[in-house]
């Protein structure tokens, strides 16, 4: 489904990407794991041409997305996308977040949107939050309206940017069991996270990354119980306590 | 202080304020359009625009508003073959004035909504303009208003300037009043107390409306 084909990117004199090669099939749920700096944000924000590439090229359904010709907006609609800090529209209701997109990208009827918002927040738990604004919501629930805004797209692949890192610890299990709930229902999903909990449950595979490269992949069997990378122990040896 | 020459001369007063006034409304008006173009231009990504909004920002705001009305006054009705009449000059370089401190709040109210705003936009599909008008400008729009308004309140001051040009506005008039009457002193006090009711409505109704846009938060 998502092809990277030797991902470089630069922010000026720095290296962050020095080769990505890797293949996200339909279906599958990737965590992206690593030391902080290592540029696992920086690869799922390529994803979807938020950070252009300096190098290599990005394949999305057939589709060269780093082709200059190529218009990204057509494909960002078939990515959603879930960020660390939520960026929910705080000048809207939550309804209202979340049916911007079907409607004003889509041009779908607002009323036939409205509906489809309804279900997508009481598949998030939140309902009886329609009305309400982001600034009167917890960051639990500003996620999971964040993950609902994703979803009205109907994405055929979802890319989270460490969705928890920013949540209080007691609101990090209900975004977690959205995301459970998303997997299980077969969603292709890209997910950069700390929650190694998380990543052994739900992952089909493991991407460690170190200093821009992916240092070890595998299932997470193969990752947590025998990592055959010293980086990878080292890392897993830190945050595995 | 004999206030005998008010009732005499209130017309003068009233035109005055009448010419202030417009000037203002229509130099704020015109401004704003003006720095809204060039906010534009000075966030885009084309070198070229971005060097010409930054040159003619820097060059209106850092020469006196008087050298710039002197400039337009006698120099723009040479380039125009049609004549216009005073209060259009007024306007006009009031206006091109005010557009270059309007264009510098605009530009910093877009510039304070959270880079993230246009990231979500962008990664529900919408192309750069689309999230520029359904996202970051509703939101700068919030942020802009108070110095919008401000600015208002600089323009109505301001304006008293263009009087040495000739233009019939309140300064303009309270100096008439001044040489018909010998009254050297008085006539300018009206005038200080007219502006300062202006500006102080002007500011008081402001803040209302500040603290009902804030009510909405």
């Amino acid at each position: 489904m998502i092809k990277t084909i030797n991902l470089h990117k630069h922010f000026g004199s720095l290296h962050v990407l020095k080769g990505i090669d890797t293949h996200i099939k339909k279906g599958e749920v990737v965590v992206v794991i690593g030391p902080s700096g290592s540029g696992k944000s920086t690869f799922l924000r390529c994803l979807n041409l938020l950070e252009q590439p300096t190098d290599g090229e990005i394949i999305f359904e057939g589709v060269s997305i780093t082709d200059p010709k190529n218009d990204v907006n057509v494909q960002r609609q078939k990515m959603g996308m879930v960020f660390q800090q939520f960026n929910l529209f705080p000048h809207m209701n939550v309804t209202e977040n979340v049916t911007i997109g079907p409607v004003k990208v889509k041009k779908i009827q607002k009323d036939k949107a409205q509906e489809l918002a309804l279900k997508l927040l009481e598949r998030v738990g939140l309902p009886d939050k329609a009305e309400a604004y982001p600034k009167q919501l917890s960051g639990g629930q500003k996620q999971r309206v964040a993950i609902a805004r994703a979803l009205a797209m109907e994405p055929d692949v979802m890319l989270f940017d460490e969705p928890t890192s920013a949540l209080d610890p007691e609101m990090v299990g209900e975004v977690l069991d959205v995301m459970k709930d998303l997997a299980s229902k077969g969603m292709t999903m890209v997910i950069v996270s700390h929650e190694m909990g998380f990543a052994k449950e739900v992952a089909d595979r493991i991407l460690f990354m170190d200093d821009g490269i992916i240092e070890e992949e595998g299932t997470p069997k193969e990752i947590f119980e025998n990592p055959k990378s010293p980086r990878t122990k080292d890392f897993l040896g830190k945050v595995l306590y | 202080m004999d206030l005998e020459f008010l009732i005499k001369y209130k017309m003068f007063y009233i035109s005055g304020v009448q010419n202030t006034l417009l000037l203002a409304i229509f130099a704020v008006f015109f401004g704003v359009m003006l720095g809204v173009v060039l906010a534009l231009m000075k966030l885009s990504k084309k070198k070229i625009l971005k060097a010409i909004a930054t040159a003619y920002i820097e060059f209106l705001r850092g020469t006196p508003v008087i050298v710039q009305i002197y400039i337009v006054y006698y120099g723009l009705p040479n380039v125009v073959p049609f004549e216009l009449p005073d209060m259009v000059w007024g306007i006009v370089a009031l206006s091109l004035n005010s557009g270059a401190y309007v264009a510098e709040i605009i530009r910093a109210g877009i510039q304070a909504v959270d880079k993230g705003q246009m990231e979500a936009a962008r990664s529900i599909g919408m192309p750069h303009n689309m999230g520029m008008r359904y996202i970051v400008i509703p939101q700068a729009f919030k942020n802009i208003l108070p110095a919008l308004g401000n600015e208002f309140i600089v323009v109505v001051k301001e304006s008293a300037i263009v009087s040495v040009v000739g233009i019939t506005e309140l300064m303009y008039r309270a100096d008439t009043i001044r040489g018909i009457t010998y009254k050297a002193f008085a006539p300018l006090m009206v005038a200080a107390v007219i502006y300062f009711i202006i500006t102080y409505t002007l500011s008081r109704l402001l803040g209302i409306v500040e603290r009902r846009m804030s009510a909405g938060d």
